[in-house]
């Protein structure tokens, strides 16, 4: 009995992006090299990670903070910086909202700088990886476009030779992050004053004429709420559940 | 370059919880998300009523059944009082699951003696594996209720799979059956990097742990 069992049911594993469990598995210091304010709750953390193994668009990594004594606690973030980035520098960057009354999100908006160190260990999971090989809708909210962002600069970088649209929706424009990095792929939805995405900005996308060749691979991120209203609206509109993915920053 | 092993502070993190303090519910590497519950699935929630739910055990077992939400619910109450940890760092303390043990289940397909392991899988087709010694004596739940209500939908409503003494991402949502199997058989997120048996006293997340 060797056959893997497969359920009878619709939303298939994908199981294509094998993981690499000895990065999964290893803690590594990283030095923070940069610190840059993107709006006034979010800021990037560079790190610089001397072994980092790489990693593909939309993956996250596990950060570990450890007290005197010994405490530590640990969070996932999502890598923002395409794969190229980390190839050329051994860098990677960290985008954090600053979560009120947040340990973790906290120290890093409040105590850190350049030249402290925290742990890593990553990255982690295939599920939610994009490597560029099939167009891809991807739907964002707050810092729930970290992981999208990777998406962009790895299409930009490599040379688009797939569609890439996205949509991400801030509640205003200084909420917006990466602000001046979208272009003419992205449609910035202000929530504080045309309301929350909606079936109309889908339909455009998922009409059969602009369906690219294939259909398109969803990726959507951001809170519950988003994930909820954005994954029922585009299933609404047609794109199959099957090739819908979620991360939930919880 | 590593540091497995290696205990060096943060420079100016102190912790908000204190060792000395810390809760004993809490095992290493969680916090408490108190009144909050996190939803982490990768799937879409699907549109699943109690009139389209069943549930199936199958695989190494005399006979394979499949239960519908009332027949289900003709099984012997049983619920789980205590706490669940999440692999993603939240723990929860006091929560109450109520529904059938799976023990009912199992008695009923009766499991053959050279069953070891099984994998739980959802109506949107999610899997995970378990060893059968993990879900059987009072160890796994399949529920329907959450405090006094019904279970949410994000939450895996109307019914789930719950095993607390593991990490949650084996307490499958929206269970749709378990097959009995001679084998160990990595489910999703075991595929996806993380561990096979996910115990978080011993902070079984990812493989290589
Ligand atoms: C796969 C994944 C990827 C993620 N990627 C990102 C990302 O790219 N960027 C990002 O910003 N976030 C991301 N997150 C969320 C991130 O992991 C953290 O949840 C977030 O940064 C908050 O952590 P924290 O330690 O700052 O806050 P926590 O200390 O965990 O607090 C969270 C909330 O609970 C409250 N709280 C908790 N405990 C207490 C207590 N004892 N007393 C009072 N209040 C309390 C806090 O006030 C706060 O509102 C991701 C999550 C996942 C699962």
């Amino acid at each position: 009995m060797t056959d893997t069992f497969v359920p009878p049911t619709r939303f298939a594993v994908p199981g294509r992006i094998a993981v690499s469990n000895r990065a999964a598995a290893v803690w590594q210091r990283a030095t923070v090299v940069e610190i840059r304010r993107e709006t006034p709750a979010a800021s990037t953390f560079r790190l610089k990670v001397p072994d980092w193994q790489g990693h593909l668009p939309g993956q996250h990594l596990m950060l570990r903070l450890t007290a005197p004594d010994g405490y530590v606690a640990q969070r996932h973030y999502s890598i923002a910086s395409a794969p190229e980035d980390a190839e050329a520098s051994g860098e990677i960057e960290l985008t954090l909202d600053h979560v009120p009354g947040g340990e973790v999100s906290g120290h890093l908006h409040t105590v850190a700088r350049v030249g402290d160190t925290v742990e890593v260990r990553g990255p982690l999971s295939g599920f939610f990886a994009w490597p560029g090989d099939r167009p891809a809708l991807l739907l964002g909210a707050g810092s729930g476009v970290v992981p999208l962002m990777s998406m962009l600069r790895h299409w930009r970088k490599a040379g688009p030779s797939v569609p890439l649209r996205l949509l991400v929706s801030a509640r205003t424009p200084s909420d917006l992050i990466y602000a001046d990095e979208y272009g003419d792929e992205t449609r910035v939805i202000l929530t504080g004053t045309e309301g929350r995405l909606a079936a109309g900005h889908l339909a455009p996308l998922l009409s059969s004429s602009s369906l690219p060749e294939g259909g398109w691979e969803a990726y959507i991120c951001g809170s519950n709420g988003f994930a909820e209203h954005a994954s029922r609206l585009l299933v609404a509109a047609g794109q199959p559940v099957d090739r819908v993915r979620i991360e939930r920053f919880g | 370059m590593t540091s497995e092993t290696a205990f060096e502070p943060t420079r100016g993190f102190t912790g908000r919880a204190r060792a000395a303090d810390r809760d004993p519910r809490l095992p290493p590497g969680q916090y408490d998300a108190a009144d909050g519950w996190p939803v982490l699935s990768a799937e879409v929630t699907p549109d699943l009523t109690p009139a389209d739910w069943t549930f199936r055990v199958d695989g190494l077992v005399t006979s394979p059944r499949t239960w519908t939400w009332d027949e289900a619910h003709a099984l012997p109450a049983s619920e789980y009082r205590g706490d669940i940890h999440c692999v993603t760092s939240w723990s929860k303390f006091g929560v109450r699951f109520g529904g059938v043990s799976l023990d009912a289940f199992l008695a009923a397909a009766g499991p053959r003696p050279e069953a070891t392991h099984v994998v739980a899988y959802s109506h949107t087709g999610y899997t995970t594996n378990l060893p059968l010694s993990d879900v059987t004596d009072g160890k796994a739940w399949i529920v329907w209720e959450y405090g006094d209500g019904p279970l949410p939908p994000e939450h895996g409503g109307p019914a789930r799979l719950i095993v607390p003494h593991l990490y949650f991402w084996k307490s499958a949502k929206w269970i749709a059956g378990l097959r009995l199997l001679d084998h160990d058989e990595p489910g999703f997120w075991e595929q996806n990097g993380y561990h096979h048996r996910g115990n978080p006293w011993r902070e079984e997340r990812y493989s290589g742990d």
